[in-house]
């Protein structure tokens, strides 16, 4: 399908005070390509992407836009011209309607041209999207927010559209929609550029990749003549070794959830059913699902952020620590690193040192009779920042300079580092690379070696397959019963998921239906 | 054509930048403004901002007012600072004047070293029970505390002048609406002497150091700033918000009743209706213009008081109207909240440079 280059960047670069984002940067993207860009956390992605969209200016180099000289200073004028983007943090109100949310996001001429709400149905019916205008996004699952934002992108008819780590929070079943829309809309002529370092996915995809590391391209291919192996060898420059996971006979018990019921608090959050488990030292439970089936939820309750009813209802090595809250749990040797890093895992505008206090502090003697002792936590940040590899210029940084990825191996690191007796982590690896997932896992591995107890709940089932000795599904706030990994196949749990869902919900109607009638 | 661009981080030069901005802009509309009124705008800034200080006794009555102010201004930055919004500082001064000064009433005409701190104690206990009702209806019932603390300014103002027309009235006062004078050591020794300067101003010091203390070393001042910055993170360590929440109340609650007393046992005297004069408002303007910082917060009241004094001699010697003193806050404060937006914001320049009409640009959405 390619052709005529409908974007063509020509030796972009960019500085930040004391960092080169892009040096000297060329590619092009085709008609009706579907073009991968590859690269580790800092290699320069974002940055290039951002510039593309009119969200920052290159210091020098040229970009074309369908043969025109092209830069935009603001993503209205990128808009105007034909690009859209779908970022990997949405940028939704939750207490709006899809409708108006999507108003917001458009330019006053776009937003008036037809009637709006018939074309949002009509784009997300043709695309196989679907979303009602008229719900509030506060209910929504992340899944179908991002449907919302490619729902908004599309309404422009853009010639390029940008994606952003589009798939990191769907099923498999999701993910084969959103490729069949991305695929379709390729084949009507809009290009499309596709962040990602799902390397299965741009392979199965895109039909022409750039990598960039450090800020430089080191090479473009065809994804569908590479291997995963080479295209993140490609992507990190080294010799990737994939963690193995060779775990010894599990032992003792010593995470127990019984017949854990919590309404949400939320208005649209999902109440927790009946959740029953059991992890053994030396396991890892991996727990799938998508996004917005009590994920959160449960992260709350086995957080200790709400405490259960009833004591025995969550047990750590046997003792009753269900009515306990974070800090007692915390103190038993649980550490928790929560899906979301900015504002929930860290606080954004505090440095690195800072926040090991959120839950460091106990176990690292951080503060000592009510006294923060600056010296051990700089320490401590310090040492976290140093065996991770994380990307800061110091431990004095804010949470929210970091990017996504180095924050997230700095939120593992400070829960890992704890050595602690069970490990839940929500989305391990959420917009971490290759590289730095890899060593996520590892030490994730090691731990449960070394006889910790760890949770796993991820939308990501390739991660949880590679990593998991037990997997079970949760949908609609019910936690199956888990099965050993080597038993389950990806599309058999992807059928849980989803299908599961239904029945789950199916089932509720019925119970709730008997309620109301007695 | 200017317009704002959204900083990357927040820029920690223009944080402190900004209050001196934000005086230099009043000194700018203030000059302006007096031209218009047909005075000397120099020697009417000469009045306010230079004269004062060549006076000691002019400094001495600096300090007078800047006492109060660094008291409640310290105690509300701590709220602040954790999203705990107390508006009624200026209640909780008034009933710190009323339980204190009951106590010196209580024991007249006895005295020794002891009335003194019980008096302090009483008025910090009186704070904090005044305190104490928006901190249980926020925490008990979520009811919004800007509300509850500012209404209760009124109740409070009220409750004394009720009290002062009856039970605390002075017996042989003529029924003047007005306590006893206190008893000699129910008064604040003098800081300075022949001055109204009190010890108060050195209690003052001792909060600032105090707070600095909590905020930046203890870890209760860092699950006040945690919780201030992001809730979700606070439960997620494990703090409880109500727990927060209360103390901060009872800080600023303690802070604020132990200024009132001072005032009362100070420059005051006695119990007089006319007690509140709008220090636990002019706190809040003090505990920003300071950065909601300790030592910001000392060099906020000093140039507040400042502001006060120099506002009375231009209001003598060049005839100004008494609302003088209340604009140059207003200014103050509306010019700190204006510049404040640099600090997450830059100017740009853009479009076309031939525009030359300054219109800042709303901040795109897309970041």
């Amino acid at each position: 399908m390619s052709g005529v280059p409908i974007l063509k960047l020509d030796r972009i670069t960019k500085t930040f005070p004391g960092v080169v984002a892009n040096e000297n940067v060329s590619f092009e993207v085709g008609q009706g390509e579907i073009h991968a860009l590859l690269g580790e956390n800092g290699a320069g992605k974002s940055t290039l992407v951002k510039m593309i969209y009119g969200v920052q200016k290159p210091d020098s180099g040229e970009m074309s836009f369908m043969g025109e000289p092209f830069a935009p200073s603001k993503p209205s004028e990128a808009r105007a011209k034909g690009i859209g983007m779908v970022f990997q943090h949405f940028l939704l109100f939750e207490a709006l309607t899809v409708y108006e949310n999507i108003v917001l996001g458009l330019s006053a001429a776009e937003a008036k041209t037809g009637d709006l709400r018939q074309r949002i149905i009509d784009v997300s019916t043709t695309y196989g999207l679907k979303v009602d205008p008229d719900r509030l996004v506060g209910t929504l699952s992340v899944g179908e927010r991002q449907r919302i934002e490619i729902v908004r992108c599309l309404l422009s008819e853009p010639k390029l559209l940008i994606m952003d780590e589009p798939t990191s929070v769907l099923t498999p079943q999701e993910v084969s929609v959103l490729f069949q829309t991305l695929r379709r809309l390729a084949s009507e002529g809009c290009s499309i550029l596709y962040i990602s370092h799902k390397l299965e996915e741009i392979r199965a995809l895109c039909s022409k990749a750039t990598v960039l590391r450090g800020g430089k391209l080191v090479g473009s291919c065809d994804p569908r003549q590479e291997t995963a192996k080479s295209l993140a060898e490609m992507m990190i420059g080294a010799t990737l070794n994939k963690p193995v996971r060779q775990l010894p006979a599990p032992g003792e018990i010593r995470l127990k959830v019984q017949e854990l019921f919590m309404e949400s608090e939320e208005q649209f959050g999902v109440d927790l059913e009946n959740i029953t488990m059991a992890v053994r030292a030396g396991e890892i439970l991996g727990i799938a699902g998508v996004a917005g089936n009590g994920q959160t939820e449960l992260m709350e309750a086995l957080i200790g952020e709400r405490a259960c009813r009833f004591g025995r209802q969550i047990q750590l090595d046997g003792v009753d620590i269900g009515t306990q809250g974070p800090r007692e749990r915390r103190a038993r040797g649980m550490c928790f690193a929560p899906e979301e890093r900015l504002g929930h895992a860290a606080v954004p505008g505090m440095a690195l040192w800072e926040n090991t206090l959120l839950s460091a502090g106990k176990t690292n003697d951080l503060a000592r009779g009510g006294l923060i002792s600056l010296f051990n936590a700089n320490r401590f940040a310090t040492k976290v920042v140093d065996d991770l590899k994380v990307k800061t210029a110091s431990v004095k940084s804010a949470a929210r300079s970091l990017s996504g990825g180095n924050l997230q191996k700095f939120i593992m690191g400070r829960e890992i580092m704890q050595n602690p007796k069970v490990l839940i982590a929500s989305q391990p690896t959420w917009g971490v690379d290759a590289g730095a997932a890899a060593a996520i896992h590892g030490i994730l591995i090691d731990l449960a070696k070394g006889g910790t107890a760890v949770v796993i709940i991820s939308q990501d089932l390739d991660e949880l397959f590679t990593i998991s000795t037990r997997i079970s599904v949760i949908a609609g706030g019910y936690l199956f019963p888990s099965q050993p990994t080597e038993e389950l196949t990806v599309e058999k749990l992807g059928l849980a998921m989803g299908g599961r869902a239904k029945e789950v919900d199916a089932a509720k109607h019925a119970a709730n239906a008997e309620t109301a009638g007695a | 054509m200017l317009k704002l661009v959204p900083r990357k981080e927040p820029n920690r030069a223009m944080l402190y930048a900004t209050p001196f901005l934000a005086v230099l802009m009043t000194l700018v509309a203030g000059f302006l403004l007096f031209t218009l009124l047909g005075k000397d705008p120099l020697h009417a800034m000469y009045l306010i901002f230079v004269k004062p200080l060549t006076d000691f006794n002019s400094v001495a009555e600096m300090l007078v007012k800047a006492t109060p102010l660094v008291l409640i201004g310290v105690g509300l930055a701590i709220g602040f600072r954790a999203g705990v919004w107390n508006i009624g500082a200026e209640g909780q001064f008034t009933i710190g004047a009323i339980t204190g000064g009951s106590v010196a009433l209580a024991a007249y005409p006895e005295g020794g070293p002891l009335l003194l701190p019980a008096m302090a104690l009483a008025g910090a206990l009186g704070g904090m029970a005044w305190a104490a009702i928006p901190a249980f209806l926020r925490t008990r019932f979520n009811a919004s505390e800007i509300l509850v603390s500012l209404m209760l300014v009124y109740v409070a103002t009220l409750l004394l002048s009720l009290l002062v027309h009856g039970p605390l009235r002075d017996p042989d006062g003529f029924n003047f609406p007005e306590s006893r004078l206190f008893q000699e050591d129910a008064l604040l020794p003098a800081l300075i002497p022949d001055t109204r300067a009190h010890w108060g101003f050195v209690v003052g010091l001792f909060a600032v150091v105090a707070a600095y203390v909590y905020l930046e070393r203890m870890l209760l001042g860092f699950q006040v700033k945690v919780l201030g910055q992001a809730p979700r993170a606070a439960r997620f360590a494990g703090y409880s918000e109500k727990k927060i929440v209360w103390t901060c109340f009872m800080i600023s609650g303690g802070l604020a009743g132990i200024a009132g007393l001072f005032e009362t046992a100070g420059p005051v005297g006695q119990l007089v209706p006319s007690l509140p004069v709008g220090y636990g408002f002019t706190a809040i303007i003090v505990a920003f213009l300071g950065r909601l910082h300790p030592v910001g917060i000392l060099f906020a009241a000093l140039l507040m008081a400042l502001t006060y004094i120099g506002g009375e001699t231009a209001q003598i010697e060049m005839s100004l109207p008494s609302a003088t003193t209340s604009v140059f806050q207003g200014m103050l404060l509306f010019f700190l909240l204006a510049t404040d937006v640099l600090v997450n914001f830059r100017l740009a320049r853009a479009g076309k440079p031939a525009a030359a009409a300054v219109r800042p640009a709303a901040p795109t959405p897309a970041e």
